[in-house]
């Protein structure tokens, strides 16, 4: 493992991520015909919220954030340090299951509601990425992250399917529309502000963050599809990367958002088709070899 | 060593026998105390003197076997008794066709067959003694508060504490039997005891519903119990020497294979698999001691451990992975079903049933990798499950409910319960502890299994833990929300139940930080043991990894500490209303000038997980299992 990636990712995440959140406002603008707030808006932004004055619902919902920002960070240094991919992801549940505690905590009946879907969300996400870490090790016969990008070719060659299937639940985690249900970025008609209803200030600043971590973590995870070891698969990675998060910016803009059985359905549908084809037609290859 | 197994066995009974002479209280109390000390340090002197290979304790003694068998057919006229005041003929059938094939075996065959090495010790048996010794013990002490407030709570039921602590202790009594025996027919001995024990305790308070429900759970285990002696029986009828439980493990598949695949039949419904499922919902009609102590801590595991013990027979059969499929439908539709739950009771019942699947499914796969994560499962779960059924215990008498969704504010209102609570679940289902460690371990067992239905176990294990993290988390969010105006009424809570409470949530938290002790003492022993010829290093989860848990164990603990600050004064607002007016305990103007009160309650999205559309489905798909298991092995085909 390598601490020193780690270290970049925990000082360089934010940056990224909010660079990337600043870029997505300017690209979405141009689509509806706006000019677009300045690339680094998302860090006026942040740095606004901080200087606001701190008022709450209930004492302790601020410190389930805390926990949700410290995880998050935790857990996306485990993966840029090469660790175990399958405990990234049991990392990356418990720090989302900080933000739903948060958001109960309140119990304000909009962050209420919003914590239910987000659950919701999270019951829809979780068997793709499950079956994501069983593809990539079936592909690659290892767990770490460090031996899963040393790979030759990259790896959506042996995992079109889940590589979709992911791809597909990638909008959840997002946080873009069409799934956006438990919170958005954009005025939410029915539900406020969902799950973050309740929470102000430098603690909102600190979702946001957390929010930027978990992007570079999450098109870290893509790239482990789209990259391959050698210079010039790093740069097509990283170039494949930014595209798949251009596609989910466009997608973001061009469907509304669905209700919840729609995205349990069709989360789960695909899991189960392209998710265990795929990995079907690994054991199968692996047993005639 | 061997005079410890047997005061394991005896002292409990004499216990039980004590407590069932002595009416007072206080002297009640005082020996509950003394024998649960007693019993939980003669455990813990198992674990420290135990060897590193198995040993065998010959017991030359016909008389313990006449005993056995007396005691035996006592039990089933019993049966037969209240079989027929109740009239209900299914078991009267079951423990007829039970007694016949027991006497027939022991007129005909016994002789011929003898278990000299009637005891045995290994680290597996200590495992399973240690959560028997120390979790039992604590269940029966945290019993001495709840019964007596139960008894404050429902005067209509009559007090029969006394038949209540004795079958508690020849419980756990039995228990110890079954895990230290070798010989077959001591195992089934003491299966049965088992069986007639969690029948007395389910019908404790006499209602028309405990009694159906303890007869439904009896008519099941007696299934199993078919199941068992058949195997037993068969063994003799087919004229194999074989009478004891290392000498079944260590034959020939082609023998060895029918009796197992029957004894594993009896483990699946001991374990409450679908479609055996119902028994153990039923179960939960019981006082809570009784449903963390038989149904969720020892008896239940009981038929799983049977199963893990049979593992290597079953390994690379075709039965075996019929086994490890009903194991893993039962663990993916119980999780399911527990979101439909509200009753907490219940949703602990399906979770149970579930993680006992997940233990079924690595013993039917049988790998060595398997059979580490079951037993880890074994143990993880019968911890933090015996913390949450007592917890809930606790709780229902102080708020009179234990329905969830009264639950709301319980921070606020039973602050530490509460928290122990929060680390039971955690315990089952969130990194860093317990379940999740084993879950993990599971996982990699499954993919490395085999190539024709890893894909299937895989997925099982995807979706089954994303309907895990559903039904936990609305759980925990239910108890932290931050209610008003609600009193604290923790202050009436037992000190037994404190005791109890408070060691458990311990343990929860030990057990993750020692795991990897737990492991390279006990369990990679036995592996090593039981699966010859593995090489030296056999370490499933590598070292860095148990490192980086620690580390989330460390920062779990550390996090709370931003408390302090955050607990400092701040200006409050009340929560987003949408405008209207709302008052301090938030009542709001409704429509029509209305004043209404804000209720918050959980989803249970029926339509996807309710019983009602899951059950049925489950229920004929593991018929069908079994049925293919038992076919597997009758046509011999896939030994």
């Amino acid at each position: 493992m390598n601490a020193l990636y780690a270290l970049a990712y925990i000082i360089l995440a934010p940056l990224i991520g909010g660079l990337l959140v600043g870029m997505d406002r300017r690209i979405t603008a141009r689509m509806q015909g706006r000019v677009g707030p300045p690339l680094l808006q998302p860090f006026y932004d942040v740095l606004k919220l901080f200087e606001k004055e701190k008022v709450v619902v209930t004492r302790s919902q601020n410190f389930y954030i805390l926990c949700y920002l410290v995880f998050m960070v935790f857990t996306g240094a485990l993966f840029f340090a090469g660790g175990d991919i399958l405990l990234v992801v049991f990392a990356l549940t418990l720090a989302h299951i900080f933000l739903i505690l948060g958001a109960y905590a309140a119990n304000s009946p909009y962050s209420y509601i919003g914590a239910e879907r987000e659950l919701i969300q999270v019951m829809a996400f979780e068997p793709m990425i499950i079956l994501t870490t069983v593809g990539l090790y079936m592909a690659t016969k290892s767990f770490y992250v460090t031996d899963i990008a040393a790979t030759a070719t990259p790896l959506v060659a042996y995992l079109p399917g889940i590589f979709l299937g992911l791809a597909y639940v990638l909008t959840i985690k997002l946080r873009k529309s069409p799934f956006d249900l438990s919170t958005s970025h954009h005025a939410h008609q029915e539900l406020v502000k969902g799950v973050t209803t309740e929470f102000s200030s430098s603690t909102l600043g600190r979702i946001e963050i957390t929010h930027w971590y978990e992007t570079v973590l999450l098109l870290g995870i893509i790239y482990l599809f789209v990259g391959s070891s050698s210079p010039a698969g790093i740069a097509i990675g990283i170039a494949a990367v930014l595209f798949i998060y251009l596609l989910e910016i466009f997608v973001d803009n061009n469907y509304p958002r669905v209700k919840w059985q729609m995205l349990m359905n069709t989360s789960w549908t695909i899991a189960v088709i392209l998710g265990l084809l795929n990995l079907g037609a690994l054991y199968y290859i692996a047993g005639v070899q | 060593m061997d005079m410890s197994l047997i005061f394991l066995v005896l002292f409990p009974l004499a216990a039980a026998l004590a407590l069932l002479l002595v009416p007072q209280n206080s002297i009640r109390k005082i020996i509950v105390y003394a024998s649960a000390l007693a019993i939980a340090a003669a455990s813990i002197y198992l674990l420290v003197t135990v060897g590193s290979a198995p040993a065998y304790f010959e017991i030359h003694a016909e008389l313990v076997n006449n005993v056995m068998f007396y005691i035996e057919m006592g039990i089933a006229l019993y049966i037969l008794y209240i079989s027929v005041k109740f009239r209900n003929y299914l078991t009267l059938l079951l423990i007829v066709l039970q007694s016949l094939l027991a006497i027939d075996y022991e007129l005909a065959y016994a002789g011929s067959a003898v278990a000299e090495r009637a005891m045995f010790v290994d680290q597996f048996s200590v495992i399973m003694a240690l959560i028997i010794g120390v979790v039992g013990s604590l269940i029966c002490v945290y019993s001495l508060g709840y019964m007596k407030d139960f008894h404050e709570h429902h005067k209509e039921v009559k007090d029969r504490r006394r038949e209540f602590f004795f079958t508690m202790f020849a419980f756990i009594a039995a228990m110890f039997g079954l895990v230290f025996s070798n010989s077959l027919m001591w195992l089934y001995f003491f299966w049965e005891i088992t069986t007639i024990c969690s029948f007395l305790l389910i019908a404790y308070t006499q209602t028309h519903e405990a009694r159906n429900n303890a007869f439904t759970a009896l008519w099941m285990n007696l299934l199993g119990g078919l199941a068992f002696i058949g195997a037993i029986w068969y063994l003799g009828y087919s004229g194999q020497p074989i009478a004891e439980l290392d000498k079944l493990i260590g034959s020939d598949k082609a023998i060895a294979l029918l009796p197992a695949v029957l004894i594993s039949f009896a483990g699946l419904t001991k374990a409450a698999q679908m479609p055996f499922s119902g028994w153990l919902l039923g179960a939960m009609i019981a006082p809570t001691p009784v449903s963390a102590l038989l149904h969720s801590s020892t008896m239940v595991k009981a038929g799983v451990y049977v199963i893990i013990r049979l593992a290597p027979v079953l390994q690379d059969t075709f039965s075996g992975l019929m086994i490890a499929l009903i194991g893993g439908f039962t663990f993916l539709l119980a999780s399911a079903m527990a979101i439909s739950q509200s009753n907490a009771k219940r949703v602990l019942a399906y979770s149970t049933v579930a993680n006992l699947g997940l233990v079924v499914a690595c013993g039917g796969l049988g790998t060595y990798e398997a059979v580490w994560a079951g037993i880890l499962l074994i143990i993880f779960h019968a911890i933090s499950k015996a913390l949450l059924f007592l917890a809930v215990g606790t709780v229902e008498h102080r708020i009179q409910s234990r329905d969830i969704e009264d639950m709301g504010g319980l921070i606020i209102r039973m602050p530490k319960v509460a928290v122990m609570m929060l680390i039971g679940m955690a315990g089952m289902f969130l990194a860093p502890f317990g379940m999740l460690i084993s879950k993990w371990a599971t996982l990699r067992a499954f993919i490395d299994a085999s190539p024709a239905i890893s894909p299937i176990l895989v997925a099982i294990i995807a979706f089954g833990s994303a309907v895990t993290i559903f039904f936990w988390t609305k759980w925990m969010g239910k108890i932290i929300a931050v209610t008003y105006l609600h009193k604290m009424v923790e202050d009436k809570v037992s000190g037994e139940e404190w005791i109890a409470l408070t060691s458990l949530a311990a343990l929860t938290v030990g057990i993750c930080v020692l795991f990897g002790n737990v492991s390279s003492m006990l369990i990679e022993p036995y592996i090593m043991e039981t699966y010859k010829g593995l090489g030296q290093s056999i370490s499933i989860l590598s070292q860095d990894s148990t490192m980086i848990m620690l580390i989330m164990m460390g920062m779990i603990f550390l996090l709370p500490l931003s408390m302090l600050y955050y607990r400092l004064p701040r200006r409050h607002l009340s929560p987003y209303m949408g405008g209207r007016t709302t008052t301090a305990n938030m009542r709001f103007a409704g429509s029509a000038g209305m004043q209404r009160d804000l209720a918050l309650r959980n989803y249970y999205l029926e339509s996807y997980f309710g019983e009602r559309r899951l059950f049925r489905p489950g229920v004929i798909l593991c018929i069908g299992l079994i049925a293919l298991m038992l076919a597997g092995v009758v046509t011999g085909v896939g030994i």
